[in-house]
């Protein structure tokens, strides 16, 4: 009797098809599991944060400012806070840059004496204004995209800026956007 | 008492019958082996399957106590280290185990490539093997994460900064390796995971088929210089070799693992008493930017690679270098699969072996004291010497003020203080004139900024009337070859 033409080995065959259907049924929400924070659409991620007053910060000053991230878990901690740069340049003018420097994330720190912001990791400096000044970053820092609103100031937050996920993607560096005109 | 004797035999006896086990397991250890590799030389990988015990078993009882949760699980790393009993000294058997445990399977892997281990019929044991390297980087990496502090946060923004340099996919390859926007809970969540549950498997996995092969092919013999490998001979030779010259495994060379073993549990546990459990350093608090991260040991070379590439080489580096790297082990012993395997007699591998320890070493080294950092408070902590002030003009001296106030000390030294990140300023009169320092500073160039918007004309003169002092032991100024030209 030929063997593989048997009602056994159909059913065999039968049986592993089922399997792999079953698996395929199973692999889909595994991996939509898995994935799931990957696939999320990441304009989801930000949202408006307040950083303070206009009034809070003096101008020609840059200043450490520290945020609660739009989205956190009760069990994130401190990890959920996050730093930025603000520098006022005059008047509602604003940049606000990410700390993470753009070379591998490490957070940069400004020093007014020299106008300088330097990372401790390998090296990258920046100007005030956020351009690249030296060192192995690919470009200057990353910028939040920022307004005022009701005298106060907010930037669109909730990622931690990288390459590929910069703070604002569209705004080129140092390119001040007008600050729209609102009541302060 | 032959009672006692004739029941515990009668229990083995009953157990054995349904398992049989014993067999096996006695033939697989008293399997015969070359008398030549019952060497001390072919001790390591032994050694790291009882230190990935070490690891095991210290890992499940830090388990215990560690809460791999965002905001506590630095706490509990405190906890660890200074209220449970001798929980400072299971963190660091668990520390130090790493370190061996990385170390050994390096010196495994050098001793099997220049012993020419790799070639057939061992190629997928080899294979196999290096699987296991990256494994193993892969604990020290994730291990690291799970030490949740200061380095380890920061680490993993290193880690999300190099996943976002990867085209098309980098953003998605971001929030898959945190687990969401941001570094936080479910980044750590992910690491415990990978650290406790997936590696281990694979791992455990892969060392069971590494030694299935090993048992399964025999121990590679000692080689001889002009003894050759080839394909259509060489099983018959090996067992030639092993029936005229050949011990039990158990008990003629065993006993030199055995030792190993002890020796390096003896040094991982004198480590770990002596000098304690690595951190946690600093709490993981983004907010707090007054750090210098670090990775561990293991992973200070890549560190200082990084330091060094060119910016428009660093992504397609980063990108392709690991592939090529991995690729090149993966498919070494496909190539190589036959021929010659002792180390005189292959002048190349031998080569490789120097440059690729003497390339480790020098990054690694350069890792432990990162001159390309600037040191971010020598400003304002390191004074400029006082025989650098000595007998100056009041200019001069404003100058020295400005090199201090204008961070410059920050990438620059004086008298052995400062950043390495700049050259050291003793001599620089002698190397630059008034003109080149001038212009050095206020344009920058040759990865310096520029301070032309940080300084204004009388504190640039003042610097650098300063820095015209500088001429180390009273050497000569420098001076412009072209400006003496046309004075004649």
């Amino acid at each position: 009797m030929n063997s593989s033409n048997s009602r056994r080995a159909f059913l065999f065959k039968l049986s592993v098809l089922l399997n792999g259907a079953v698996g395929v049924v199973l692999a889909v929400p595994i991996l939509g599991y898995l994935l799931g924070p990957a696939w999320k659409k990441r304009s989801s991620y930000d949202s408006w944060v307040a950083l303070g007053s206009v009034s809070e910060f003096p101008e020609g000053e840059t200043r450490l400012v520290d945020y609660r991230n739009p989205v956190t878990t009760a069990w994130d901690g401190q990890t959920g806070n996050v730093a930025c740069w603000v520098r006022r340049i005059s008047g509602q003018q604003f940049q606000v840059f990410a700390i993470n420097c753009a070379h591998l994330g490490c957070p940069v720190r400004w020093f007014a004496q020299s106008k300088l912001f330097l990372c401790p990791c390998h090296g990258g400096a920046y100007y005030a204004d956020g351009s690249l000044a030296s060192g192995p970053p690919p470009r200057g820092l990353f910028e939040y995209k920022h307004k005022i609103s009701r005298g106060k100031l907010m930037i669109s937050a909730g990622e931690m800026p990288t390459l590929a996920t910069e703070a604002c993607a569209k705004n080129p560096l140092i390119q001040l956007e007008p600050a729209p005109k609102r009541p302060a | 008492m032959t009672k006692l004797k004739q029941r515990s035999i009668e229990v083995y006896d009953w157990i054995e019958r349904r398992l049989g086990l014993a067999k096996p397991v006695v033939e697989a250890a008293e399997h015969p082996i070359p008398a030549s590799s019952a060497s001390w030389w072919y001790v390591f990988g032994s050694a790291a399957v009882v230190l990935l015990g070490l690891q095991v078993i210290t890992g499940i009882l830090l388990a215990l106590v560690y809460v791999p949760s965002a905001s506590d699980a630095w706490n509990s790393l405190q906890f660890l280290n200074h209220n449970v009993t001798l929980g400072w000294f299971l963190r660091a058997l668990h520390g130090w185990g790493s370190n061996f445990m990385i170390a050994i399977v390096l010196i495994h892997m050098t001793q099997v490539f220049l012993f020419g281990a790799y070639k057939f019929p061992r190629e997928l044991t080899w294979i196999v093997g290096v699987l296991l390297l990256l494994l193993t980087l892969g604990m020290a990496f994730s291990g690291q994460v799970l030490r949740f502090d200061q380095d380890a946060y920061w680490g993993l923004g290193i880690g999300a900064s190099i996943m976002g340099r990867v085209p098309f996919i980098g953003a998605l390859l971001v929030h898959a390796l945190l687990g969401g926007p941001i570094i936080a809970g479910a980044t750590l969540s992910r690491f415990f995971t990978l650290h406790v549950f997936v590696i281990p498997g694979i791992l455990l996995a892969s060392v069971g088929l590494h030694v299935w092969m090993v048992l399964r092919l025999g121990i590679n013999e000692w080689p001889m210089p002009g003894r050759l490998v080839r394909k259509a001979t060489y099983e018959r030779e090996y067992q030639e070799l092993v029936r005229k010259d050949g011990v039990p495994f158990v008990p003629d060379a065993v006993w030199k693992d055995v030792i190993f073993a002890a020796a390096i549990l003896l040094a991982v546990i004198a480590c770990a008493f002596f000098f304690g459990p690595f951190g946690p350093t600093g709490q993981p608090d983004p907010t707090v930017i007054q750090t210098a991260p670090k990775p561990d040991f293991a992973f200070l070379w890549i560190y200082a690679v990084l330091a060094f590439l060119p910016p428009s080489l660093e992504t397609p580096f980063l990108l392709v270098v690991p592939v090529v790297l991995i690729g090149f082990l993966l498919l070494l012993p496909l190539a190589a699969g036959e021929g010659e395997k002792h180390w005189s007699r292959r002048p190349v591998a031998v080569l490789m072996v120097a440059l690729i320890a003497v390339t480790l070493g020098v990054f690694t080294r350069l890792g432990t004291y990162t001159p390309w950092s600037p040191i971010m408070d020598a400003w304002a902590s390191d004074p400029v010497p006082a025989e650098y002030l000595r007998g100056r003009t009041p200019l001069e001296r404003q100058g020295a003020l400005v090199l201090q106030d204008k961070q410059c000390r920050d990438c620059h030294s004086l008298g052995g203080l400062g950043g390495l990140r700049g050259p050291a300023l003793d001599s620089i009169a002698a190397r630059m004139t008034e003109d080149q320092i001038t212009r050095q500073v206020l344009q920058g160039g040759g990865n310096m900024p520029s301070y032309g918007n940080a300084l204004n004309p009388s504190e640039t003169t003042a610097l650098v009337h300063f820095l015209l002092t500088l001429r180390g032991q009273n050497l000569t100024p420098a001076v412009d070859a072209s400006q003496r030209l046309t004075q004649h």
